[in-house]
């Protein structure tokens, strides 16, 4: 490995980094759909929602952080083609700089951006009424697998990103993400829904990540969904970073 | 003069799918000249510049650049080398300065910031070093690219297309950096389309035409293969160049350096 691979990392990062601060909309506007769908929910459809006496707010909030950072990685993919098509990401390329900080450099920005977003919600989801009695522990836990999360869908962005041929091609592959939760136990209890709409619910990633974070800030026991998050969460980061090594391979090497 | 090429690529071959790119491309360029390769759209001439800055890897043949092979010692390459795409490769949202810093850092040099502002000195881009690159006209981008091949002295510049998209006064600007590259020992590998560009600037020429290298010489080389002249008399015009620079005055920092604009007013010749 190159010897100067942290010291390139850290140099890009700041670079990226700096991007964001000049452009603090996209910040913004990662977290202004999530809370608007947010308020709409808990305000309008929560009333007719039976979620088995929990605060609404509680319930929803889970499946609005994941929305969140389904819609923070389009940014992140919409980065990556706009280095590809400006050509600086050829430029770095023939330099003598490691070749991983280029990607690495993109993928801590998108956690750290997604992260702002995602602490944003959730003051909007305290302001409005959100109230959890777990400690520290269960915290750092969430936190844990947001950033896990927020990695997978990140790594997934720099393969969309590297492959778009337009800026809009770039943050299309997000579309898909951001209505999984709706056929989850995001936002309605999986039990009402018919048959194979249950199962689908049932057995996909939002489910049991939805479930565990859930289960996480209000102090319940978190049985298997743990695992099953884990291993999904996990699972999705191998694949989404094998595609994405994979995708810059055939692209800039 | 004998000296050992720089640049020494002997049966350089590539395609994409299909496409026959290089067919056997054989050219050696001398330490500190200016080697224009010349050549239409789409003659490969992107392609062998890649391949010498190791962006691309050639199906066949062998490369030697300042003493490295292609093929097994990239990474030496890439800090001998510098490459300045075709396409003004800045950072647009960052400033002109943030951008040199970037790059002295990614050279893994000392002081990037004195070493950012002598690049916007030497580039007459001191006044514009703290806006956003978003900013800046097409000649400052592309004075600002030149800029950052230059950081850290790379021995070998390659120019891909430098004045593709320039206006006359720009292209100039450019014409006139690469100059001063030459003097100081750089040496400087040119493609362009442009054929007064390379009757301009360059030592040595080459014509790259469908993946092999057609000729190869100075200037007067290449004339010589022309059927000796033939003395004939014609009314020497002012091209339209001539005239467009004098009237608008040719200035040396394309727009942001007032304080050259004092070049003497240039008398519009009316008959020769």
């Amino acid at each position: 490995m190159n010897t100067h691979s942290l010291h390139d990392t850290t140099t890009l990062l700041g670079r990226s980094l700096r991007h964001i601060l000049r452009s603090p909309d996209t910040i913004i506007t990662t977290a202004i759909t999530p809370i608007a769908m947010l308020l709409m929910f808990v305000y309008v459809f929560g009333g007719a929602i039976d979620t088995g006496g929990a605060k609404y707010v509680n319930y929803l909030l889970p499946g609005i952080l994941l929305i969140t950072v389904a819609s923070g990685v389009a940014y992140t993919a919409l980065r990556l083609y706009t280095d590809t098509a400006s050509g600086i990401f050829e430029r770095f390329q023939s330099m003598p700089i490691a070749r991983s900080a280029v990607l690495w450099g993109h993928v801590i920005t998108s956690v750290i951006a997604n992260l702002i977003s995602l602490v944003l919600v959730v003051l909007v989801a305290v302001a409005i009424g959100f109230r959890s009695p777990a400690g520290v522990a269960a915290w750092l836990a969430v936190l844990g697998i947001m950033v896990l999360f927020t990695l997978a869908l990140t790594w997934l962005a720099v393969s969309a990103g590297l492959a778009a041929k337009s800026p809009d091609g770039a943050g299309a592959f997000a579309y898909p993400l951001l209505f999984l939760p709706f056929v989850s136990s995001a936002f309605v209890p999986t039990s009402g829904m018919p048959g194979a709409v249950r199962w689908f619910a049932e057995h996909q990633p939002v489910t049991s990540i939805v479930n565990t974070l859930r289960n996480l800030y209000a102090e319940r026991p978190l049985g298997n969904n743990l695992w099953t998050a884990l291993a999904w969460c996990v699972g999705l980061l191998v694949v989404a970073y094998a595609l994405g090594v994979r995708t810059y391979h055939r692209k800039l090497a | 003069m004998i000296t050992t090429p720089v640049i020494r690529i002997a049966g350089l071959r590539k395609s994409f799918g299909d496409l026959e790119v290089l067919r056997g491309v054989d050219l050696e360029i001398a330490r500190g000249s200016i080697f224009a390769l010349l050549g239409s759209n789409g003659a490969g001439k992107t392609t062998v510049v890649k391949i010498l800055s190791t962006l691309l890897t050639a199906d066949a043949g062998s490369a030697v650049v300042n003493g490295f092979d292609i093929a097994t010692q990239a990474a030496e390459i890439r800090e001998s080398v510098s490459l300045t795409g075709q396409f003004a490769a800045v950072d647009e949202i960052l400033t002109g300065r943030e951008n040199l810093v970037l790059i002295a850092k990614l050279r893994h040099l000392d002081h990037p910031g004195r070493i950012a502002d002598e690049q916007l000195e030497r580039f007459s881009l001191s006044d514009a070093g703290g806006r956003r690159v978003a900013t800046y006209s097409g000649g400052m981008r592309r004075r600002l690219d030149i800029a950052m091949s230059l950081i850290g002295s790379p021995p070998v510049i390659f120019l891909d297309e430098p004045t593709t998209g320039l206006d006359p006064e720009a292209r100039l600007d450019v014409w006139q950096s690469v100059r001063d590259l030459a003097h100081g020992g750089t040496t400087v590998l040119l493609t362009t389309q442009y054929l007064d560009e390379a009757e301009h600037l360059a030592d040595r020429i080459a014509i790259l035409h469908e993946g092999r290298i057609l000729v190869d010489g100075t200037l007067s080389e290449l004339k010589a293969l022309m059927p000796p002249a033939q003395v004939t008399y014609v009314q020497k015009q002012p091209s339209l160049e001539d005239v467009f620079l004098a009237l608008v005055g040719r200035r040396t920092a394309a727009g942001n350096n007032p304080t050259d604009t004092a070049a003497p007013a240039v008398a519009i010749p009316t008959a020769v």
